[in-house]
């Protein structure tokens, strides 16, 4: 920061509250935070660690509920904390726009887009209606929008999420604003998705010469696109710097930890005893009504082995492991678990097998029934399936807390309102292993985490597997969760098995080409990446 | 086809069918009377030939789906049959007394709409102020008062202590239009209270529910008025849930008349109806049970048709 | 017990109001023959008296004492609204939580017959009824009672079926638990209060009810004491208030008493309501 007057944003100890049973919470305590312009800087931290509320008050606003309570902002000089409503309001849109994490909700469904794009630039006095369309197909164009002149004459339901991600992006753009705030915008979408949008963004950022505040909790994700990197947690700022020295030497302790958690790779299992499969499904077909959405599935599970199955939404991969749970019907091809084939609803199975074969859900959240205790919770299984009771039961609830690494004493009479996400999917572990299962189907089971968290359950599970010699199928739309943890991978694509084999191999060229695609879409760490991807994609045409 | 014109094309034979569901229910009604009507008119005195008139005149003889056809083909022309008390023919009955129950009832419906659609905006938009607390409170007590209590004390109000408006809504075939509202204002009044809290609380539900959408929180973050992001974001989306809103109070309103009719004797469809069940006058009670379940739903038929056409999504089909 | 009464004790003005309201009245219904200071149905002295001991609120039409008949009909009237009012929970609870649980032909057929009750207001659809059963009071519970159960119905089912689609749910159903296991421990802790929410107001809308049809003739027959037939016995009167003196002033006001008890009672039942709505909308956050 040579010369003050290129500072476009400038924070000073900064206290947004928010309003929590009764008395205000501190949300963000005391931040810094500046900006140059056509700087971009990357925000990143956990879930609560404050980064999107600090984002929206870059804007001078903040969520129903919250408050600023101290500090300054200012933006090229002047002071929006106590600023008049009206002056605000000149300012969002005009000179700060938004880029929201769900495209799909932040759009207006009445309207056409190019009606909502050119809405900020009229009402703003920037340009007249005529302007703004014209504007717009020319920004749509950059953003790397099929059909740029006619597109924006669609409705936001008639539009696929990654193109609505750019359209909103070209929205935000409209009137040439000094700064962005995007907040996740890759979130929600598919890594080969993903890959697109974040080149159109940063071509359009870059070329504008535009600042932004680029909000996400995927650090690969910021190192492609931001200059500095602030990290924050619960609501303080742990350290920043520029991208590619804080990617090298982290100073803190818990951006070690942030960046670690990539590192993880458990050691490789030999296949059991007789190495025969303990689970086998053989030409699976399967549908909801009439679309189809398994298509000819063969695949056989070795007993002590973990199976990764990876694909993009849609995929079919969830509906796989409804499929072996007995939970839909296919409508052709068996499902068989130690060569005696399973009956294909799960009611019609006998208690054994039910036992045996284990699901974890992905949202811990709603895998809990809020109104039982933990006791309860790991106390039914263990009846159910085993016959225990009284004091047997107790300490056996007891010995699967300690398993889980939760403190027994503590947690046992807890309700799931009172345990972090963390724990809640961790107390749902213990419920599959309460039945001493041979097979546990794991369906997203760290998705819905925060990174460090997400680790922490996938040691476990690994731990796990090597004490109680159990089989995973391992469901996953994230490549490092599969190099993690994976013995064998398969690769799903609308229904279809299209690649399969050992971990190693698969992910070794030569690729299956949508193997290729996928592998090739995953974001790392390296800032240069992104470059090389599209340098590589566009040299092969 | 176009899936809009498919679902409204659905919704149409829903709604005739469940109309012709209900009228079997309503014409079962005569079949289910316990004894024979006949002879429970007449008494047991009557002569053979006297019952085989009686049950000639009031279309009982034959088997159950023919009378059944006739009497719904008869009714779909006006022609419900004789009444049992007196009888005379009841359409003659109805005809005046239907046109004033639902002149009572869109007097009181175009006062209560607009005032609960405003209302019920204003309080969500000003949601935790005094206005809308005031206003809750207020709509809450209007809920939990039964509607012969609110015509009561608006009669003692603006009747008795002030002498502006009769106590007595009579109108006839030759009351002049101004007169005809002069006279029903009480009535349409209490009707109005009772519905606009209804309607209102609602409205006020559906606005909040609107306000906190993602994209109405964009439309602030783009800088726009705060009229504009409630006219242009927030209203054209909110035309379904309000559609739904009114046709739910409807049954208010078609219960409401009933009632209000009673306390102001005013010569309508209702105050026929309780008479006619009373006097267990069954074909009354059959004219005037099909007349309101008719009304009721092909009014809900067509809210449910304008939400359907309101919705972005079907309206521009991918 | 203890959580509860913090909650209790935290508990708005305009609840505590409802819960005073509503206590007062229960007592009164259970204890009218000690409250009351004549007899329901005798003839006690002349007819309208003025509000002056021994008859504090007057006499009716008939020399009744009209304090007497209002405590009286807090008996009658809130006690067949509360049997009328637990029997459609019972029979819409059941049926909807049953036709959440198994869907298919069960959930069909009940669903259907709900929509057919439901699209007559449920005044005409009573009104019709009661033409042929005629008005007795035990016509009068069962019909109110049936229609009251599609409300109920509906309600369940949906409060059900959204427990249902929760992962907690599949994990019992994959396990193998019963039917009714599942209702019990899955279904039910959760669904408790909405359930109770709707359990006062449609008390509300059954008291009310019974109320317009005992006011229109057609509820509870004379000479049972009842607060809507009382409306309608002492209705004509209230064109002769006259406020120039305390008698003729009590005298058109006779009306207004059993309607006011009405009103009372349902605005602070649905005071009680929406602070237990509050307090399940704030457990949730």
């Amino acid at each position: 920061m040579t010369d003050t007057s290129d500072l476009l944003l400038d924070i000073r100890d900064l206290v947004i509250e928010g309003r929590s049973g009764g008395t205000w919470q501190p949300i963000v305590k005391g931040i810094d935070l500046s900006l140059k312009r056509g700087e971009i800087l990357g925000l990143i931290g956990e879930s609560g660690a404050g980064k999107s509320t600090l984002g929206l008050a870059a804007m001078g606003y903040t969520k129903s509920g919250c408050r600023i309570a101290g500090g300054s902002i200012k933006l090229a000089g002047e002071e929006l904390v106590g600023a008049p409503a009206e002056t605000l309001r000149h300012l969002r849109g005009k000179r700060v726009a938004y880029v929201a994490q769900s495209a799909a909700a932040a759009f207006n469904p009445a309207y056409r887009l190019i009606r909502q794009y050119s809405e900020a630039p009229v009402r703003h006095g920037v340009m007249s209606r005529q302007e703004a369309e014209r504007d717009a197909v020319q920004l749509y164009r950059e953003m790397q929008l099929p059909n740029p002149e006619e597109i924006g004459f669609r409705y936001p339901h008639q539009v696929s999420g990654g193109q609505l991600q750019r359209a909103m992006t070209a929205m935000a753009m409209a009137c040439r604003p000094d700064l962005i705030i995007f907040d996740e915008p890759t979130t929600a979408l598919d890594v080969t998705t993903q890959i697109e949008v974040l080149a159109a963004i940063r071509k359009v950022v870059r070329e504008h010469h535009t600042a932004a505040i680029y909000i996400t909790h995927d650090l690969a994700v910021v190192a492609q696109m931001a200059d500095r990197i602030k990290v924050l947690l619960k609501g303080d700022e742990i350290e920043e710097a520029e991208t590619r020295q804080m990617l090298a030497h982290p100073r803190e302790d818990y951006t070690k930890s942030l960046w670690a958690v990539r590192e993880f790779r458990r050691a490789p299992r030999t296949p059991d005893d007789t190495g025969k499969p303990i689970l086998t499904l053989q030409d699976v077909d399967a549908s909801y009504g009439t679309l189809q959405v398994l298509d000819g599935i063969n695949l056989s599970v070795d007993r002590g082995q973990t199976m990764a199955v990876v694909g993009e939404s849609g995929s079919g991969k969830s509906t796989l492991a409804r499929v072996i749970m007995g939970l839909l019907p296919p409508d052709k091809g068996s499902v068989s678990l130690d060569g005696k084939t399973l009956s294909p609803l799960n009611r019609h199975r006998d208690k054994g097998v039910q036992r045996r074969v284990q699901m974890i859900h992905q949202m811990a959240d709603t895998a809990l029934n809020p109104k039982h205790r933990i006791r309860e919770v790991l106390g039914r299984p263990l009846e159910f399936f085993l016959g225990m009771k009284g004091a047997a039961k107790e300490a056996r609830i007891r010995e699967l807390l300690t398993m889980i690494e939760l403190d027994p004493d503590t947690f046992i009479d807890r309700l799931p309102s009172e345990l972090s996400g963390g724990q809640k999917q961790r107390v749902c572990i213990a419920r599959a292993l309460a039945a001493e299962p041979d097979f546990v189907i794991c369906d997203e089971v760290t998705s819905a985490l925060d990174q460090i968290v997400a680790e922490g359950i996938l040691r476990l599970l690994d731990r796990l597997q090597r004490e109680m010699g159990l089989t995973y199928l391992f469901i996953t739309h994230d490549l490092a969760t599969v190099r993690s943890i994976a013995d064998w991978v398969v690769v799903m694509q609308k229904g279809q098995i299209v690649e399969q084999g050992a971990k190693d191999q698969v992910f070794q060229p030569p690729h299956h080409p949508y193997t290729e695609l996928l592998l090739s879409s995953v974001p790392e760490m390296d800032p240069d990446w992104l470059d090389g991807v599209l340098n590589d994609r566009r040299a092969a045409g | 086809m176009s899936p809009i014109l498919k679902i409204t094309l659905s919704r149409l034979a829903m709604g005739i069918v469940t109309l012709l569901i209900v009228s079997v229910l309503i014409f079962s009604a005569i079949e289910l009377l316990p004894g024979d009507i006949a002879t429970e008119t007449l008494g047991q005195s009557a002569t053979e030939e006297t019952i085989a008139a009686f049950r000639e005149r009031f279309n009982l003889n034959g088997p159950v789906h023919m009378r059944y056809i006739e009497w719904l083909v008869n009714a779909v022309q006006g022609d419900f049959g004789v009444s049992l008390s007196n009888q005379r023919p009841i359409s003659e009955l109805i005809a005046q007394r239907a046109g004033n129950t639902f002149f009572l009832a869109a007097y009181a419906a175009l006062i209560a709409v607009p005032i609960a659609i405003v209302l019920g905006m204003l309080a969500a938009l000003y949601r935790n102020s005094v206005f809308d607390k005031t206003i809750s409170g207020a709509t809450l007590a209007a809920i939990s008062f039964p509607e012969f209590f609110v015509a009561y004390i608006l009669v003692l109000l603006f009747s008795v202590t002030f002498g502006w408006f009769p106590s007595l809504a009579s109108v006839d075939a030759g009351t002049g239009f101004v007169e005809r509202l002069y006279r029903t204002f009480l009535p349409a009044l209490t009707l109005t209270l009772i519905v606009v809290a209804h309607m209102m609380r609602m409205t006020r539900a559906a606005i909040i529910n609107l306000l906190a959408l993602p994209y109405v929180e964009m439309a602030h973050l783009k800088g726009m008025k705060r009229w504009r992001v409630i006219a242009i974001h927030a209203l054209p989306n909110a035309i379904a849930p309000i559609i739904n809103v009114v046709a739910l109070n409807l049954a208010y309103l078609v219960v409401g008349v009933v009632l209000v009719e009673v306390v102001f004797v005013y010569p309508g469809l209702g105050q026929l109806l309780v008479d006619a069940v009373s006097n267990r006058d069954v074909p009354i009670v059959q004219a005037a049970c099909l007349i309101f379940a008719a009304t009721y739903i092909l009014l809900n038929m067509a809210a449910d048709i304008l939400s359907i056409i309101a919705n972005p999504r079907l309206l521009h089909p991918r | 017990m203890t959580p509860f009464l913090r909650k209790l004790g935290a508990a708005p003005v305009s609840a505590w109001f409802g819960i005073v309201i509503v206590t007062l009245i229960a007592l009164t219904a259970i204890f009218a023959p000690l409250l009351a200071p004549f007899p329901e149905f005798e003839v006690v002295g002349p007819q309208y008296s003025p509000w002056a001991a021994p008859y504090y609120l007057g006499t009716d039409a008939l020399g009744r004492d009209v304090l007497s008949r209002l405590i009286y009909g807090a008996r009658n009237t809130v006690g067949i609204a509360l049997l009328t009012t637990a029997l459609a929970f019972l029979l819409g609870a059941s049926f909807g939580l049953l036709a959440a649980t198994l869907g298919g032909w069960f959930d069909m057929i009940a669903s259907r017959a709900v929509d057919v009750l439901m699209a007559i207001p449920s005044l005409i659809f009573a009104l019709l009824i009661l033409t042929i059963t005629g008005t007795s009071v035990l016509s009068l519970i069962l019909v109110i009672a049936v229609l009251d159960s599609t409300r109920v119905y509906r309600l369940s089912r949906a409060v059900a079926q959204g427990i249902l689609t929760m992962d907690y749910v599949e994990v019992a159903r994959m396990r193998g638990e019963g039917l009714f296991w599942i209702i019990r421990r899955e279904v039910l802790p959760n669904s408790a209060a909405p359930l109770i929410a709707e359990f006062g107001l449609r008390f509300c809308f059954v008291f009310l009810f019974i109320s317009a049809l005992s006011f229109l003739g057609l509820g509870l027959q004379p000479p049972i004491a009842d607060w809507g037939a009382m409306v309608r016995e002492s209705a004509r009167l209230i064109s002769f208030a006259d406020f120039s003196t305390w008698q003729t002033a009590t005298f058109g006001l006779a009306p207004l008493l059993p309607a006011g008890a009405i009103a009372l009672l349902t605005v602070s039942v649905n005071l009680i309501v929406d602070w237990v709505l509050h307090l399940a909308s704030g457990l949730e956050e």
